[in-house]
C-alpha cells in the first residue's frame, strides 16, 4: 500500500477504532493525528523532490478505475488540515472528554483528506457526503438546544448541496462518459455540460457557505464545541472551497458567468460577513461571521483568476485558505478558553475586573493579524500576490472592494483585541490571570505558526508550482 | 559575515520583545537587567556598524518569500543615521520608563512593546527594499497601540482607536502603492538615486499615483496636516512612550519613509520631473504653520508639546521637498536634532507631571525654583527648537534656510522666520513662567525623583548642545549628513 491511500485509510481506521474502544479513543485519535502529520509531512517532501505522484488503485487507470493524485495543491491542503489537526486533537484531548468527538473527528479527517487527492468525481462526491455527515455530527454534539437546531440546518443545507452535486455530476457523465477530471474540461464545450458544471457550483457554493448561502453556517460553527467549530470552520468549508479551485485548475473556469459569480458572490460575502461581525455581540458568532467574509476573499480570488487560471491569483487563493485555516482555528481553541474562564462568551462582558488578560487572548490577538492580512503573515502574502495579480489585470474596483474588506477586518477584530489590551481601571489590583492549560498552548501554537508562516512562504509557494499531472 | 551586524542589531530587541512579554510582572530586577544589557549592547553593535559604514564595508542580509518578494535587511549612510538615533535615544528612554514605572501595573507587557517598537525602528532604518520597509512599518503600528492604551482609560482607548484608524488606514494606502510599484517595477531596492529606470517616461501618470499613495501612507505617521489628527491624542500614554513615540518610533519613521521614497526609490531627479516636490514642498511649509499655530492655544503641556511636534517634523520633509542639496542637509540633520530636542522636552515635561504633578502651561510658575534641572534641561530643549545659535536647532534651520535660497525659493526664510517666530511665542511663556515668576502660594515641594528620572533628560540636553557646537565634527549629526547628501546628489 502505497503513502497515498495510507493517508486516507489511516483516519478511517482510526474512527473505527475509537468508535469500538471509547476509554482509548483520545490516545487513539492523538496518535492518529500524529501519523497523519507525518505522512502528509513525508507525501509533501516526495513531490518536492519528484513532482507529482498519482496512484491507480487496483492498478486500474482513469476513465476506468479511481485514481488518487497526490499534487502540489493537494499536499498544500494535507499539511493544512495535518496541523490545524494536531493543534485541535491536543486541544480535546486534554479537555473534557466527549463521547463521539473521536470518531467523528477522525471521519471528517479521512473523508478531507480523500478529497483533497481524489481525481474522479464520484469519488470526490463518496468523500464529500462522509464529511458532511461527519461535519452535522460535530456541531450536535455540544447538546444543547441552539446546536441540535444548527445541526439540523447544517443537515438541510448540507443535503441540498450534495443532491446539487450528484445532479451535476451524473448530468456531467451522461454528457462525458467519464468521471475523472478530464471530464471538467470537456464540460465547458456544450450546453448541457455547462449546465453540469453550474450545478455542481451551486452545491459547492452552499457547501462552502458563500453568500448568500451561508444562512446556516454562523449558527453552526458558533453554537458547537470549541474544538469541534475550529474544525469545522478552519477545514470543513475548504473541502468545498478546495473543489472549487480545484475545478477551475480542471478547466472548469472556462465559463466567464461561472467566475464572474463566483467573485461577485466573494465580494458579497466580504462585506456582509464583515458587517455583521462588526455587529456582532458574541465573540463565537463573530468569529463565524469573519469565516464568511473570509470565504467570500477567498471565493474572489478563485473568481478573479480567469481562465486559464494566472498563477498569481489562484496561488494567492490557495496561500489565503491556508493563512485562514490555521489563524481560525487558533482563534476558535482561543474563544473556548475565553469563554471557558468567562464562563460567558459576550464581547461586552471581555472586561472582567478580576480577570486578567491570559495567553487565550494573547493567542486570539496574534490570529487576528493573521486574519486581517498584515506583514509578515501568510494571509498578507496571498492578498499581496492577489492585488499584484488584479494590478496587471486591471481589476482596480475588486482591489477597492478588497482593501474596504481589509479595512472592515481590523475594525471588527479590534474590537476584541482592545479589550484584550485591557487593564489600568478596567482591572482591579487583585485580578488574577486565567492559568495556562493545554489549549491555549494549542491556540498560541496554531496563531504564532499562522504569523510566521508568511515568512516561510516560500515552502508551500515552491509545492504549489508543482506541475499538475 | 556581512549578515551578523543587521541581524544582531535586530535581534537585541526583536528577540528580548517575547522574553520580556513573558516574564511575570513580578520579575522586575529581571527584566530591567534583560533591556538594559539589550539596549546597551544594541548601541555598542550601532557604534561598530556606523564605523564599518564609514569604511565602506556593506552589509546585506536576505530571505526571499517568493519570487521577486525578498525580506533584506542592509546598512547605508541613512540607516545609521536612523539607527544612531534610536539606539541611544532607547537606551535613554528605557532607563527613564523603568524609573517612570516604578510600581505602575503591566510593565513586563509595557517593556515588551517597548522593544517590539524600536525592533520595528530598526528594521525599518535598515530595511533594503520597499517590501522589507512596509513590513516593519506595519509592525511598528501593531507594537506601538498596546503603549498608546497602556493606562487603560476609556480616553486611552479612545484615543488608541483613532490612532488605530489612522495608522492601518495609512498601512493600506503604503501597501496598495508598495504593491503597485512592484508589479510595475519588479523588485523596489533602496537605491541612492532611485531605481525606477525610464519607467518615468513611459507612465508618469501610474508613478504620480504611486507617489501620491506611498507619501500618504507614510505621512500619516510623519503628522503631514490633514493627517495629523491621531498625534495630540495619543498624548494620553505614559511619557515615555510620548518621548519615543514623537522623537524617534512613529514620526521618524514616516519621516524616513518620505525620505527613502524621495530618494532611494524615485530619486530627487525624477521626483522633480515629474512636478512632485513642489506640492510636497507646500505641504510641508503648510504642516510647519498649522501645527505652530495650534501649539499657540494648547494648555495642556504635552499637547503644546505635540503639535510642535506635527510642526517640527515637517522641517525634515521640506528639506528633502526642496530639491537642493543644501536644504537636504538640514532636513537630514533636523532628523536627529529634532530628536533629541523633542526627547528633552517630553522628558522634562514627564518630571514635571511626576515630581510636582505639573501638566499644564499655567502652572508651570516658579518651575526653575522647584526643578531646577528638569527646567533647565527643557529649557535647553526649547531654545533649540526656536533655533537660537549655538544649539542643534539653528543648525538645522541655517541650513534649511540656505538651501531655500539655493533651490532658488527665498520664500523658505520667510516661512522659517515666521515658524520660529511661533516657537517662541508658545515656548517663551513657558521659560518665562518657570524661570521668572514667583511659585504659587502654599504649594508644598513634590516627591524626590530618582536617579533614572534625572539623567535621561540632562543626558539629551547635553546632546542638544552637543550637536550645535560641535556641528562641524566628523561623526556628529551634521558632519553625517553631509555624508550622505553627498552619496544622493553628486
Amino acid at each position: 500500500m502505497s503513502d497515498i491511500s495510507l493517508i486516507v485509510l489511516l483516519p478511517l481506521l482510526a474512527a473505527v477504532l475509537t468508535a469500538a474502544l471509547p476509554r482509548q479513543a483520545a490516545a487513539i485519535g492523538t496518535l492518529a493525528t500524529g501519523l497523519n502529520a507525518f505522512l502528509a509531512a513525508n507525501l509533501g517532501r516526495q513531490i518536492l523532490h519528484s513532482g507529482t505522484v498519482t496512484e491507480a488503485i487496483g492498478d486500474w487507470t482513469a476513465p476506468l478505475g479511481i485514481t488518487f493524485d497526490a499534487n502540489g495543491l493537494a499536499s498544500v491542503m494535507l499539511a493544512m488540515a495535518a496541523i490545524v489537526g494536531l493543534a485541535v486533537s491536543l486541544q480535546a484531548a486534554a479537555g473534557p472528554a466527549r463521547a463521539g468527538f473521536w470518531p467523528l473527528w477522525m471521519a471528517t479527517l479521512g473523508a478531507l483528506n480523500g478529497l483533497f487527492l481524489s481525481s474522479d468525481l464520484f469519488n470526490i462526491y463518496v468523500a464529500f457526503e462522509i464529511l458532511g455527515l461527519a461535519a452535522v455530527g460535530l456541531t450536535a454534539l455540544a447538546g444543547t438546544r441552539a446546536s441540535l437546531r444548527a445541526a439540523f440546518d447544517y443537515l438541510t443545507a448540507g443535503l441540498v448541496g450534495s443532491l446539487l452535486v450528484l445532479l451535476g455530476i451524473a448530468l456531467s457523465y451522461s454528457v462525458t462518459g467519464r468521471v475523472d477530471m478530464e471530464a471538467v474540461a470537456m464540460l465547458t464545450q456544450s450546453d448541457t455540460g455547462r449546465i453540469a458544471l453550474a450545478l455542481i457550483a451551486a452545491g459547492l457554493v452552499v457547501k462552502a457557505a458563500l453568500f448568500p448561502l451561508h444562512f446556516w453556517m454562523p449558527g453552526a460553527h458558533s453554537s458547537a464545541a470549541p474544538a469541534a467549530s475550529a474544525l469545522l470552520s478552519a477545514l470543513v468549508v475548504k473541502g468545498a472551497l478546495y473543489l472549487v479551485l480545484r475545478l477551475s485548475l480542471e478547466g472548469g473556469a472556462g465559463t466567464e458567468f461561472l467566475r464572474n459569480t463566483l467573485a461577485v458572490l466573494g465580494a458579497g460575502g466580504m462585506l456582509w460577513g464583515a458587517w455583521n461581525a462588526l455587529r456582532a455581540e458574541r465573540l463565537k458568532l463573530l468569529v463565524a461571521h469573519s469565516t464568511v467574509a473570509q470565504i467570500g476573499l477567498i471565493a474572489l480570488a478563485i473568481g478573479v483568476a480567469g481562465n486559464p487560471l494566472e498563477t498569481g491569483l489562484w496561488q494567492a487563493a490557495a496561500l489565503l485558505m491556508l493563512s485562514h485555516a490555521l489563524a481560525k482555528a487558533a482563534m476558535f481553541l482561543a474563544v473556548g478558553r475565553i469563554a471557558e474562564a468567562l464562563g460567558h462568551d459576550r464581547i461586552s462582558g471581555l472586561n472582567r475586573e478580576e480577570l486578567r488578560p491570559g495567553p487565550a487572548e494573547f493567542a486570539f490577538a496574534i490570529a487576528a493579524i493573521s486574519l486581517v492580512g498584515l506583514p509578515p503573515t501568510a494571509g498578507f502574502i496571498g492578498k499581496w500576490f492577489l492585488i499584484e495579480g488584479l494590478i496587471d489585470k486591471g481589476g482596480i474596483h475588486w482591489i477597492a472592494l478588497i482593501l474596504l474588506g481589509t479595512a472592515l477586518s481590523a475594525a471588527y477584530l479590534s474590537r476584541v483585541v482592545s479589550r484584550c489590551l485591557r487593564g489600568g481601571p478596567h482591572v482591579s489590583a487583585t485580578a488574577r490571570r486565567p492559568p495556562w492549560r493545554t489549549g491555549d498552548v494549542a491556540a498560541l501554537g496554531l496563531a504564532t505558526g499562522a504569523l510566521l508562516l508568511g515568512l516561510a512562504a516560500a515552502l508551500p509557494i515552491s509545492l504549489l508550482e508543482t506541475p499538475f499531472a | 559575515m556581512s549578515f551578523f551586524l543587521p541581524l544582531a542589531i535586530l535581534m537585541t530587541s526583536l528577540g528580548v520583545a517575547p522574553v520580556i512579554l513573558m516574564m511575570p510582572d513580578s520579575a522586575r530586577r529581571l527584566r530591567t537587567g534583560v533591556n538594559l544589557a539589550a539596549a546597551s549592547l544594541k548601541v555598542a553593535l550601532v557604534a561598530w556598524l556606523s564605523y564599518e559604514v564609514a569604511h565602506g564595508t556593506s552589509f546585506d542580509l536576505r530571505h526571499s518569500i517568493a519570487q521577486g518578494l525578498e525580506l533584506h535587511l542592509q546598512a547605508d549612510a541613512l540607516s545609521v543615521l536612523f539607527l544612531a538615533l534610536s539606539s541611544i535615544l532607547w537606551l535613554l528612554t528605557t532607563i527613564y520608563a523603568v524609573g517612570y514605572l516604578e510600581g505602575g501595573t503591566d510593565r513586563s507587557r509595557f517593556f515588551g512593546f517597548f522593544s517590539l517598537c524600536v525592533a520595528s525602528t530598526v528594521g525599518i532604518a535598515m530595511a533594503g527594499n520597499l517590501f522589507t520597509f512596509l513590513v516593519f512599518f506595519e509592525l511598528l503600528t501593531l507594537a506601538t497601540w498596546p503603549l498608546v492604551v497602556h493606562r487603560g482609560t476609556s480616553e486611552a482607548h479612545r484615543a488608541g482607536r483613532i490612532y488605530l484608524a489612522y495608522t492601518l488606514g495609512g498601512g493600506l494606502a503604503l501597501t496598495l502603492g508598495t504593491i503597485w510599484l512592484y508589479a510595475l517595477a519588479g523588485e523596489v531596492a533602496f537605491e541612492p538615486r532611485g531605481v525606477l529606470g525610464d519607467i518615468p517616461e513611459t507612465s508618469p501618470l501610474a508613478l504620480t499615483a504611486i507617489f501620491v499613495l506611498l507619501i500618504a501612507g507614510v505621512g500619516v505617521k510623519a503628522a503631514l496636516v490633514p493627517l495629523h489628527g491621531w498625534l495630540p491624542l495619543s498624548m494620553v500614554a505614559p511619557a515615555p512612550v510620548s518621548a519615543l513615540l514623537h522623537a524617534v518610533a512613529v514620526v521618524k519613521a514616516g519621516a524616513f519613509g518620505i525620505m527613502r521614497i524621495v530618494y532611494d526609490v524615485y530619486g530627487v531627479e525624477t521626483v522633480q520631473a515629474l512636478g512632485l516636490a513642489a506640492p510636497l514642498a507646500a505641504l510641508a511649509a503648510l504642516t510647519i504653520l498649522w501645527g505652530s499655530f495650534r501649539a499657540l492655544t494648547q494648555d495642556d503641556l504635552k499637547k503644546r508639546l505635540a503639535y510642535s511636534t506635527v510642526s517640527q517634523v515637517s522641517y525634515i520633509t521640506l528639506g528633502v521637498a526642496l530639491i537642493s542639496p543644501v536644504a537636504a542637509i538640514g532636513g537630514l540633520a533636523h532628523l536627529v536634532h529634532q530628536g533629541i530636542m523633542k526627547i528633552t522636552l517630553f522628558l522634562a515635561a514627564g518630571n514635571f507631571a511626576e515630581g510636582e504633578g505639573v501638566k499644564t502651561v499655567r502652572a508651570m510658575d516658579g518651575m526653575g525654583k522647584r526643578m531646577p534641572g528638569a527646567m533647565l534641561a527643557f529649557t535647553v530643549g526649547a531654545l533649540g527648537m526656536i533655533g537660537i545659535p549655538p544649539l542643534a536647532g539653528f543648525v538645522s534651520k541655517w541650513y534649511l534656510g540656505a538651501g531655500g535660497l539655493d533651490a532658488g525659493q527665498p520664500m523658505v526664510i520667510a516661512l522659517l522666520a515666521g515658524s520660529s517666530l511661533l516657537n517662541a511665542a508658545y515656548f517663551l511663556p513657558i521659560l518665562y513662567r518657570g524661570w521668572f515668576c514667583a511659585p504659587p502660594e502654599g504649594v508644598t515641594p513634590g516627591r524626590r525623583l530618582g536617579w533614572m528620572l534625572a539623567i535621561p533628560p540632562a543626558t539629551t540636553a547635553t546632546l542638544v548642545l552637543a550637536a550645535g557646537l560641535l556641528a562641524s565634527a566628523p561623526f556628529s549629526p551634521l558632519g553625517w549628513t553631509r555624508f550622505i547628501v553627498s552619496l544622493e546628489y553628486l
